[in-house]
């Protein structure tokens, strides 16, 4: 019995479950400012159209 | 009557929530262009949630919970792969190449992102009708989901109840839910949060902790045993027996079809494209797998332990305690033994998280229509006819979306979990159908035109045919295999080792075959113009090899 669950793999579970999240919550702390960079033209773009398609919805 | 007077002042307050930020951004305080300029701080959160609200909705938690009540923990690998699959890898993985090709090649839905980056109007088109054919389906699941939960709530008719939660949730696209979308939706997922938090604590708390809980749950394994042991039941915190109808179910259409499906899921794709860079994705990732399991780990544990409350208090399991119907497990259970505060609280999470969710699939629904058809066949449409067409789109998706939840009860009311059941094929057929082409178009410049477009055909038919035909669930109540075949599932009870071909998912075939074909194809199709792969990957990938 682990935890009280009667399969191994059911506990496998259990715990890969908050394993994961633990690692986005890790992946996310190390990498909180990496990868930032400005918008660049396309980035502009982009935005200003997706304004002018949210218009017409 | 205390019980009424805190649901009325929660809902009431929920909407006026709701509402309010609607019209904030109806009122355009904050577009596209502002995100990019600037909130650098707040978005990462605010997507994440977003994401996430769009991405669980009524039937992860009343569908899919009720499942969990039923097969017990084992479910629970599907929130594994929700975290490991549905957020790490689509975050770190899939949103960043999304979003940089998005923006790149100036598409805001997922159609127009394959159609450019393959240079087939015809691949946009075929993606857009799977959406409009399809996606309706997954929203009838989720409109279902709130409608029987209301209907324990509230005890009212099943129909009451879905015509009445479909006119709020259209009350709110139109309102301006679809503008305000992701603020709504975040300020929706917050909600979630606190529901589920509660609920999980409460669940564990009134059992003695959780080792204890889990104790009492693995005590009733004989019971589970002796109602569904020769379907592979080996109790709530065990694995189904290895082969078996029930692991089956359980492994391959609950967890890999869903798990996986979600990678190409276009209401999610979009949501990668609105973030300013790759730092917002890394900062998404935090929030969005500790959102995830808190919506899901709780909804799956919370299910199976409703086994020791019910049987606790009646000497029956969950599934018999709710009428042998799987989707009554969660609302019952919240009925008879939570706080009444609880619940309450659990219904507007289980309005907000519908609502994010349908706001999302309606919003590409209207793009779909909108945009992607018009933009196939060349028509640049005028600013009012393309609004009124975007409408259109809506209205339409809508009424099917309303009359499939209000018709499909009657056929799937044999005690499968037809929520759950809903999800997985749109899921399944939009991983067999866009998964190998969409990310072989992220990751490789081999793809070829012809490749993707074969691939994708191949894996949506195969898939089809296979819940027409071959997957009973399904191909029982559709009726078509009986009528062609005289027998609900072509192979009928065939095995071949430890296969049964009956509770194999499509996506099982459907995948593999469209994922092969792509891959084949593009060895022997002609590849695509050398400029046009680098202004789809842009000038940083300019030094690699084609191939």
């Amino acid at each position: 019995m682990y935890l009280g669950l009667a399969d191994f793999w059911v506990f496998m579970a259990y715990i890969l479950c908050i394993g994961a999240a633990l690692l986005c919550v890790g992946y996310g702390l190390i990498n909180w400012n990496r990868n930032g960079s400005e918008p660049t033209e396309a980035d502009l773009k982009w935005a200003e159209e997706s304004d002018k398609l949210s218009e017409k919805l | 009557m205390h019980s009424t007077l805190f649901l009325f002042v929660i809902t009431m307050l929920y909407l006026f929530i709701t509402g309010y930020l609607g019209y904030l951004g109806y009122r355009n305080t904050r577009t596209a262009t502002d995100y990019m300029v600037a909130g650098r701080n707040a978005h990462p959160a605010i997507m994440a949630l977003s994401y996430g609200a769009t991405f669980i909705s009524t039937s992860a938690i009343v569908g899919f919970g009720g499942a969990a009540g039923m097969f017990g923990m084992s479910v629970l690998w599907l929130t594994v792969l929700n975290i490991t699959v549905g957020i790490f890898i689509a975050f770190v993985f899939i949103g960043k190449r999304t979003r940089a090709m998005g923006h790149r090649l100036n598409a805001h839905t997922f159609p127009e992102l394959v159609a450019k980056r393959f240079g087939s109007p015809f691949l946009g088109l075929f993606s857009s009708l799977v959406i409009i054919g399809f996606m309706p389906l997954y929203t009838s699941v989720v409109l279902m989901g709130a409608a029987k939960f209301i209907e324990v709530r509230l005890s009212v008719q099943y129909e009451t109840a879905l015509l009445f939660f479909s006119a709020i949730v259209a009350l709110y696209v139109i309102m301006g839910g679809l503008k305000g979308v992701m603020y709504t939706d975040a300020a929706q997922g917050g909600i979630m949060l606190l529901g589920m938090s509660s609920l999980l604590f409460l669940a564990y708390f009134k059992l003695g902790g959780i080792t204890p809980a889990h104790e009492q749950l693995t005590a009733l394994a004989p019971k589970a045993v002796e109602l569904f042991g020769a379907a592979g039941h080996r109790g709530w915190t065990s694995m189904p027996e290895f082969g078996s109808r029930f692991w089956w179910i359980v492994i391959s259409t609950l967890v890999m079809g869903v798990g996986i499906g979600v990678l190409a899921q276009p209401q999610l794709a979009v949501r990668f494209m609105t973030v300013k860079s790759d730092m917002e994705l890394n900062r998404a990732v935090l929030v969005g797998g500790v959102f995830i399991l808190l919506m899901t780990g709780t909804a799956f544990t919370v299910g199976a332990l409703a086994n020791v409350y019910f049987f606790n208090e009646s000497g029956q399991i969950a599934f018999l305690a709710a009428n042998k119907d799987i989707e009554q497990i969660i609302p019952e259970f919240l009925k008879r033994f939570m706080p009444f505060w609880i619940g309450d609280i659990f219904f507007v999470t289980l309005m907000a998280a519908a609502m994010s969710t349908a706001s999302g699939q309606f919003h590409v629904m209207g793009t779909s229509v909108g945009r992607d058809l018009f933009a196939t066949f060349g028509k640049e449409l005028s600013s009012g006819a393309s609004i009124l067409a975007n409408r259109i789109g809506i209205l339409i998706t809508l009424i099917a979306s309303v009359l499939l939840a209000y018709i499909l009860p009657v056929y799937f009311e044999s005690g499968i979990a037809i929520v759950a059941r809903g999800t997985a094929i749109f899921m399944g057929l939009c991983a067999a159908t866009f998964l190998p082409f969409f990310v072989g178009g992220l990751y490789t410049k081999r793809i070829t035109r012809t490749a993707a477009i074969v691939g994708g055909l191949a894996g949506f038919i195969v898939s089809l045919l296979w819940i027409l035909f071959v997957h009973e669930k399904e191909s029982s109540v559709l009726l078509l295999c009986n009528a062609v075949f005289g027998r609900p599932s072509f192979f009928g009870n065939a095995r071949t080792g430890f296969i049964i071909w009956s509770e194999v998912d499509a996506l099982f075939v459907g995948l593999p075959v469209s994922a092969v074909i792509t891959f084949v194809l593009s060895f022997c199709t002609k590849a695509l113009p050398v400029e046009h792969i680098r202004r789809c990957f842009g000038q940083e990938q300019k030094e690699a090899p084609l191939s």
